[in-house]
């Protein structure tokens, strides 16, 4: 009777103790890259270039810091680097707030509108998440050529924001709106406006807050498009400056301050998510429908 | 205060026509109930009176303004739905002021008129609370107090007390009751529930398929029905109701018995409609029309018998006194006190 009452715990406990096993190895394995760019950017380029690279922070971190924001990067790319940090946290805002103010309005229009063509507008919507950027690529640049964007925020980020992926999921959601909360908004007198604005925009934020977050990431990681639209230095991404920082024989990289902006291009999504994070949990729990 | 008039009202979905023509006067401080089985049109009815719903033809004036074309605000009416349609993100306090904000009214009549809603509904504790921390009566009642506050010439309610189980309706049913009495406003209420609608209303409509088949107060209806739906809809256990031949004054029931009546037409075949409870138990001597029991259910004061006339395939269905002994398989004998008989056109379904 006591190995039968016990035996199924210790199962249990060596159950947990493997699941932890891999799951540790999990995070080791997705986590050690990030760690060993951290670990780079705290030693000097020949620290760096002599193998093997140490495991453990150098001495050289707030130097290479210090550095990175005072001229060095300037140097190399020719850019600030808070002028990178600038430029992709304004495109990539830009990017997220565009698809969201676009992508909400076209899904408010197709789902409580009743208008001619209101199908058809809704799978021109559709069919254009067969059209990536990457696919039309030619004539958006030509475009942007005419209308005299290239190297500006606009250029960067116009071609990028509209988005079906995220008009599709406000429509879902906007669908699951019970019919008589609409009534009974019209019964009290709110137009069309005060119903998105009292109504619709309050029980939406959780959804906001997601696609804000998918959509700022996306936006920060662009790299082809911001790749061909900008001439000038002063209007690079980091992303863009990172690889340009590179491009050199592989001697002639300066390692450091490549791991130092990696840590910078890394932070800022992260931080997206962890704040927002907590608003997703606080829109799930709080709102209903 | 508000009298509704509609007039030959019409309604078309795709050309199909589900509202075939209504009229009704609705007066000042009425009580009306549209009741009727699912899909016969009564909450399009309601929702057209609303606004919620295009007309196709006829017109509907309130306060003797035609409203055809306002929108739902401007026809100063209130509706409670159904499923309450509370807005979730707000507070019952904000539920029920959502409205009067909307209408630019000052903030201290607005708490004033919210505060004097909530005391007639006993909502006061729970003003600061969302919708979803309320139980589903709490809800009701919100969604009551949100077309209280506005005041408006009209009440108009969808199936309000459905969503809730069966001894809180009774309450609320109570409840509204005496709203309409303290208030004295016009009221349109939608309902498919037959108690509901004879307690509630002044005045009933019958709908059916797209028609009203009576408008009239619930004793009216139940008394003189004025159609064969209306007498099979409204009361329960449901009247019985079945072919028989007139013949010089005589009835020729299924099964071929033969019962002498009062107020018979001329030789021709009716509709004969007999209530379960106006059925008496007679002597074998006396006309009357036998009914073989198949079941009895006791319910204390009473028992409803169900059984058949005896050699035909029509079913019966008597109500009996709590004392009965009757059981499965008697042989009854019953026949309507004088007066208490119902017939109907076997064409057309009408009183006759």
């Amino acid at each position: 009777m006591d190995n039968g009452a016990t035996s199924p715990l210790a199962a249990r406990g060596a159950a947990r103790l493997t699941a932890h096993f891999w799951m540790i190895l999990g995070v080791i394995i997705v986590a050690f890259p990030v760690y060993y760019v951290f670990i780079a950017s705290t030693h000097s380029v020949q620290t760096i270039l002599r193998p093997p690279l140490p495991l453990l922070p150098g001495s050289e971190g707030y130097e290479n810091y210090r550095g990175a924001f005072s001229g060095e990067i300037d140097r190399i790319g020719g850019v600030s680097l808070w002028r990178l940090l600038g430029n992709t946290t304004l495109i990539a805002m830009g990017i997220a707030l565009g698809k969201i103010a676009i992508s909400m309005a076209s899904a408010y229009a197709i789902v409580f509108f009743k208008f001619p063509l209101r199908m058809a507008c809704f799978w021109l919507i559709f069919i254009t998440l067969m059209l990536p950027v990457e696919v039309r690529i030619q004539p958006t640049y030509k475009v942007m050529v005419d209308l005299g964007l290239i190297d500006t925020y606009a250029g960067l980020i116009l071609p990028l924001i509209a988005s079906a992926t995220a008009t599709l999921l406000f429509r879902q959601f906007f669908m699951t709106i019970p019919d008589e909360l609409l009534e009974a908004a019209r019964v009290d007198g709110a137009g069309p406006w005060r119903f998105f604005k009292d109504i619709l925009w309050p029980l939406s934020l959780t959804n906001v807050a997601a696609i804000f977050v998918i959509q700022f990431i996306y936006g920060w990681t662009q790299y082809l498009w911001p790749l061909l639209v900008t001439n000038s230095n002063e209007m690079n991404t980091i992303v863009i400056a990172l690889k340009k920082m590179i491009s050199f024989a592989d001697a002639d990289t300066p390692w450091n301050l490549v791991m130092v902006t990696s840590v910078l291009a890394i932070l800022p999504p992260i931080l997206v998510v962890v704040l927002m994070q907590r608003w997703f949990v606080k829109g799930l729990v709080e709102t209903e429908k | 205060m508000a009298n509704i008039f509609l007039n030959d009202l019409r309604k078309n979905y795709a050309g199909q026509e589900v509202i075939h023509g209504i009229t009704m006067t609705i007066a000042d401080g009425e009580f009306v109930v549209i009741v009727g089985p699912s899909g016969c049109g009564k909450s399009t009815l309601l929702r057209m009176v609303a606004g919620l719903e295009g007309i196709s033809a006829g017109t509907i004036e309130i306060n003797d303004k035609v409203v055809n074309d306002l929108e739902p605000r401007q026809r100063d009416i209130a509706m409670v739905f159904q499923n309450y349609a509370l807005y979730p993100h707000m507070s019952v306090r904000e539920n029920m002021a959502y409205g009067l904000k909307i209408a630019k009214m000052p903030k201290a009549e607005i708490d004033q008129r919210v505060a004097k809603a909530a005391a007639m509904l006993e909502l006061e504790p729970y003003l600061d609370r969302k919708p979803r921390a309320l139980s589903g009566g709490q809800r009701q009642r919100v969604a009551m107090g949100r077309a209280l506050v506005r005041e408006p010439s009209a009440f108009l309610l969808d199936e309000p007390l459905s969503n809730l189980d069966a001894k809180l309706r009774v309450q609320m049913r109570l409840q509204i009751k005496d709203l309409h009495q303290t208030t004295g406003q016009t009221m349109l209420y939608v309902t498919h529930d037959q108690v509901e609608a004879m307690t509630l209303a002044d005045r009933l409509i019958v709908m059916n398929k797209g028609v009203a088949e009576q408008i009239a107060t619930p004793h009216e209806v139940y008394m003189t029905p004025a159609s064969e739906f209306v007498a099979g809809f409204i009361g329960s256990p449901a009247m019985n109701i079945f072919t028989v031949q007139v013949e010089a004054g005589v009835a020729v029931l299924p099964g071929g018995h033969r019962l002498p009546l009062a107020g018979l037409p001329a030789d021709r075949e009716v509709r004969l409609g007999l209530r379960p409870e106006d059925m008496e138990i007679v002597g074998d001597d006396t006309p009357g029309i036998p009914v073989v029991l198949r079941s009895v259910e006791w319910l204390g004061a009473d028992a409803f018998g169900y059984g058949m006339i005896e050699g035909s395939d029509v079913a019966i269905t008597l109500r009996l006194p709590g004392s009965t002994a009757a059981a499965r398989g008697q042989r009854l004998r019953v026949a309507p006190p004088e007066g208490r008989l119902h017939l109907f056109a076997s064409d057309t379904g009408k009183r006759l």
